[in-house]
């Protein structure tokens, strides 16, 4: 009765022969008896596909779709459709991690090309092929400095860093004598003054996000000067949609890119999966973590693609080795290396220019005729940050219609009351940003 | 299996040629055999002091990775920068290519270790 | 066959994609940022239409093979079929178009996905409750290790800094143990393959957290003393956290809680059906019994009266431990796996993986060397050390010679306690007739091997490409193409 177990009962009763077994049972023997378990598992027992499509339908049909100007890590971009038929390929999505070369050079060639993709937007020189998402990444790149500063010990984050981030990096290190000094921004940008306060000998890597979590694009000159003059590893984590018209990170000096690629034709999907990606400078390349690949011949001469430097991993080095990981995102990493692919860099900028367009003229509207203050008033692209008086009361409201205003900051910051920080993509219309306006305004007395 | 004579050598198959206050350090022939085609060598800071049978560095091949110990004490003084480039250098000469020099703090440490008859024998147990 | 690369077929002025035109009074982008923060250099992305990027990753898919493809025994990956229906659920939009950060009302489908999947893996592995969030079977270890931590941070008992790992683990179990701030020590196997309780305890202390185990273990192999080696790790103030990567081979059999573990990880990538995609995404739930629930990664789903709610405020919490709350996408897939099959499918499941395996071994066992002779469980390890001796045909020369017949080959090289090691998991979802292919193939190549080594060592023939020069990719490394 099972679709997915082809064995029939003569099968399993051949199959016993040749082993020498009485029953399927006598397979378990090993199992001793006192916890071997005689009764069934306490769930429901299996169900036809039909059943499982209604009940899987009837759960889903409990989450509200909206209308939709949430950020903060996440956002609502275009997705083409060549993407997803791409990615639905089954010797795509049903292939394990590359190990065999020779038959997976489709998936090898697709991680290589993922690579040049990072490569080319961060501008720096090595990349690999994905992390689990931007916050965990953050994790790596830091265990990348202190691996490369070994004598050093605490790390700078500017508190305009996703507040997730920061949470993952204390929990990844708090067991390992990591100091973490978190940077005080000056009106939510990082201020190169303070960091150089900070900056001694015991700093292995400073952190910072641009645009920040507040959506304002920061000014980093001056910052790589300030970090490698006393010897520390440079972080720099972006939106990779920005990098379309913002400094790359190789621009700005860093020695260490991150970010997350969800915005390059992968759904919201509640967060996951998504992809973290990671590029660095060449003197870098040994102590990045997680599956590279690299370009080389097969032995009739002819180009291939093959998984390298594996002697770094886990499985080589097991206690010694630096990092853990060893899957990546592989499929969802796909669908980021297909957006960049078909959008091309034209797409790129073009996406971000429509966005950042629309996400103005919300943001004129509502810090003019509707009044609002911004929280700051300096420079972003596509999301903002304002003040509404009552903020989770209006933004509820606006769910009752149909349209998720925006994310508000006390979700973060319990004191940051009424903040509420806005993304505009290019999927969004005029007519859903004039209707956000419109409700404002009748609901914000 | 070549052991040079004027050679002393550790249990972990390093190999180290002293010359007046500094000792050379490499891997022995045995050592490049096991671990195959040899693709990196990280190198060591210079300045950088070492314990007698502490990881100064490691020694990639493709599928392996191994520790590379000091066997004395000492401050580093001097790397082999052409391996930096040139990995299988090791393979081709593994007593030619030195990894790393150090500074002796003290000499009395060459006392345990290995000559080459009884590395020889080590390797036969 | 076309062997270009995406860049190499850049065209100027094709497009790929039309975006809808600016319809709001806009000004450009570069009028409102300050010209010290703009881009100086363009990136060198591909430039082609939309039929050059669907040819083009067609072809990569003709040069990939999936379980789709064809049979798959990657020793300790599970390579189970992905059934399709999980697909199509998973495409849902009510799924996939869900903001992490919408409010805890509109997104009541996803907590109550967390909670009843949570509830049912807890059930299944015999745990009280858990997390969903690792990203994948090694975010789990971390998890867990991180657990063990707070747990001794929390009794005091902080002097305890050391995790034994046995010789045949996974690499990623001392890697994570390492990385989580523990000292790994490593234990031995016995005669028999097992681990050997006489040198446990002698490692065993009050400085000893715990002790990573996969049950059955990488051989195959059931640790029939788990029982006893639980009680001397418990009574030794230790845990004992259990590797799920071999889970496939237990279910509605034994658990795990029921074995005496405190922590587990799951793959869902493995036991659970949800694709591999080529190397993830995966997803590692982390189980755990009630001593460590304190300790959980925030934020948890609760269930208060109907509705269910995410929980941040546990005192005691290891922190968080991703971005929001996991591969949710996953997570999705392997529910609906766990519906279709229910407490009976999954029983039969493993059991089926179980007969499988032991069907191919007994098979193939006459011919090639194996390792140890014994009941496996849903995966058996042989060795090609005798094969090399006498003809000096190694692992990786079967492997190869495995492409050229269409079947994806086990797992080589590991466990490194085993020389020449090939490690063969069936999975229960391949036929009797896919199995006796199989072992007719392993055998027609044992034969070459002996007839014709030179042959055989100069497989695969019949791939896109010949075997591959590794050795020039690691030493001078290009990891990215180079415009010219």
């Amino acid at each position: 009765m099972f679709p997915y177990l082809p064995q029939t009962e003569g099968d399993i009763k051949e199959m016993l022969e040749v082993i020498g077994a009485n029953s399927v049972d006598d397979l378990f023997a090993d199992i001793p008896d006192d916890i071997y378990r005689k009764e069934p598992l306490n769930l429901p027992k299996g169900i036809s596909e039909y059943d499982v499509y209604k009940k899987m339908s009837a759960l889903a049909q409990k989450n509200k779709r909206g209308v939709s100007f949430l950020g903060c890590g996440s956002y609502d971009h275009l997705i083409p459709s060549v993407v997803k038929h791409v990615i639905k390929q089954p010797t795509f999505y049903s292939a394990y991690t590359p190990y065999q070369g020779e038959i997976s050079q489709g998936v090898l060639q697709s991680i290589f090309e993922f690579q040049t993709h990072i490569c080319e937007l961060t501008g720096l020189d090595v990349s690999n092929a994905s992390l689990y998402d931007g916050h965990t990444a953050a994790s790596e790149a830091i265990t990348m400095a202190l691996n490369t500063r070994k004598k050093a010990d605490t790390v700078i984050i500017s508190d305009t860093v996703h507040p997730h981030t920061l949470e993952v990096v204390k929990t990844f290190f708090s067991d390992n004598d990591v100091k973490f000094k978190v940077l005080q921004s000056k009106n939510y940008l990082t201020d190169l003054d303070e960091l150089k306060k900070h900056l001694d000998e015991s700093v292995a890597a400073v952190l910072v996000q641009t645009p920040n979590f507040f959506g304002y694009v920061e000014d980093l000159e001056g910052f790589a000067d300030a970090v490698h003059e006393n010897k520390s590893l440079f972080i720099i984590s972006s939106n990779p949609m920005s990098l379309g018209v913002l400094k790359s990170q190789a621009e700005w000096g860093a020695d260490i890119a991150i970010g997350d690629t969800q915005v390059f034709g992968l759904d919201k999907y509640f967060g996951g999966p998504t992809v973290g990606y990671m590029a660095a400078t060449s003197k870098l390349m040994r102590k990045i973590p997680g599956r590279i690949v690299g370009q080389t011949v097969d032995k009739d001469g002819e180009r291939a693609f093959v998984l390298t430097l594996q002697a770094r991993e886990q499985h080589i080095k097991r206690e010694r080795a630096t990092s853990n990981i060893c899957s990546n995102q592989a499929l969802a990493a796909l669908a980021s290396a297909v957006y960049l692919s078909t959008v091309g860099w034209t797409g790129l900028k073009k996406a971000v220019e429509l966005s950042s367009g629309k996400a103005h003229y919300l943001y004129e509207r509502l810090t003019g005729e509707c009044g609002f203050n911004p929280l700051a008033e300096n420079d972003f692209l596509y999301e903002f940050t304002v003040t509404i008086p009552d903020a989770r009361d209006v933004l509820k409201k606006l769910e009752e219609e149909g349209i998720f205003g925006g994310v508000p900051l006390s979700r973060f910051y319990p004191e940051m009351k009424d903040a509420v920080t806005i993304a505009v993509t290019e999927k969004r219309s005029k007519e859903e940003i004039d209707r956000l306006v419109d409700l404002l305004k009748r609901v914000v007395k | 299996m070549n052991i040079p004579g004027d050679l002393k050598y550790t249990e972990d198959h390093e190999w180290i040629r002293v010359e007046g206050s500094v000792g050379y350090v490499g891997i022995t022939d045995h050592a490049q055999h096991e671990l195959g085609d040899i693709v990196y060598v990280e190198l060591p800071e210079v300045d950088m002091e070492v314990e007698k049978d502490e990881e100064a560095t490691s020694i990639e091949s493709v599928k392996a990775a191994a520790p590379v110990n000091s066997p004395v004490s000492g401050k580093i003084v001097e790397v082999n920068e052409d391996l930096e480039d040139e990995a299988e250098l090791i393979n081709k000469d593994p007593y030619e290519a030195y990894i790393f020099a150090v500074e002796l703090s003290d000499p009395s440490e060459l006392d345990d270790l290995m000559d080459a008859d009884a590395y020889k024998e080590f390797l036969e147990k | 066959m076309s062997n270009k690369l995406i860049f190499e077929l850049y065209s100027e002025g094709r497009v790929g994609y039309r975006f809808p035109e600016q319809d709001v009074p806009a000004k450009p982008v570069s009028e409102f940022i300050s010209g010290g923060v703009k881009r100086e250099k363009a990136a060198s992305l591909p430039q082609v239409a939309e039929i050059d990027v669907i040819r083009h990753y067609t072809e990569l898919a003709s040069k990939s093979f999936g379980v789709d493809a064809g049979f798959y025994p990657l020793g300790s990956c599970t390579m189970k079929y992905n059934p399709k229906i999980n697909e199509d659920v998973a495409s849902f939009p009510e799924f996939a178009d869900i903001h992490p950060l919408q409010s805890e009302e509109t997104v009541q489908g996803m907590l109550e996905l967390i909670y009843k999947t949570t509830e049912s893996l807890a059930e299944i592995t015999g745990m009280k409750w858990g997390t969903l969030q690792p990203f994948a079977g090694a975010h789990g270890e971390y998890t867990g290790m991180k657990l063990f931590k707070a747990y001794f941070k929390k009794t005091g008992d902080t002097k305890r800094t050391k995790v034994l790992v046995p010789t045949s683990a996974h690499g990623t179990n001392p890697a994570s143990a390492h990385i989580s701030g523990f000292d790994v020590e490593e234990v031995q196997a016995d005669e028999r393959g097992l681990v050997s309780v006489e040198s446990l305890k002698e490692h065993l202390s009050d400085e000893v957290a715990g002790i990573m185990l996969t049950n059955p273990n990488t051989l195959g192999l059931f640790e029939k003393d788990i029982v006893e080696i639980a009680k001397l790790v418990h009574d030794a103030g230790g845990l004992l956290y259990y590797d799920g990567a071999n889970m496939n081979a237990i279910m509605g059999k034994v658990r795990p809680g029921d074995m005496g573990f405190d922590v587990i990880h799951l793959n869902l990538h493995k036991t659970f059906s949800t694709p591999h995609g080529g190397g993830g995404p995966g997803s590692g739930p982390v189980l755990v019994g009630d001593k460590l629930i304190p300790f959980l990664p925030v934020p948890d789903v609760k269930k208060e009266g109907d509705t269910y709610v995410l929980d941040c405020s546990k005192p005691d919490t290891i922190g968080r431990i991703s971005g929001f709350y996991g591969n949710i996408g996953v997570i999705v897939r392997a529910y609906a796996y766990i519906l279709a099959m229910g407490s009976d499918g999954l029983k039969k499941a493993s059991e089926m993986a179980v007969l499988n395996a032991n069907y191919l071994k007994e098979r193939l066992k006459a011919t090639y060397h194996l390792a140890y002779d014994n009941t496996c469980m849903h995966e058996f390890v042989l060795s090609a050390e005798t094969m090399k001796e006498e003809f000096g045909v190694s692992a990786l020369d079967v492997a190869k010679a495995l492409l050229d017949k269409g079947i994806h080959p086990m797992t080589i090289y590991f466990p490194l306690i085993v020389h020449e090691a090939m490690m063969i998991e069936p999975t229960e979802t391949e036929s009797k007739q896919t199995l006796d292919h199989f072992a007719d193939v392993m055998l027609e190549i044992y034969k070459k091997a002996k007839d014709n080594p030179e042959q055989l060592k100069a497989a695969p023939v019949l791939t896109p490409v010949k075997r591959i020069d590794e050795v020039q990719a690691a030493k001078k490394p290009v990891l990215r193409w180079i415009s010219e």
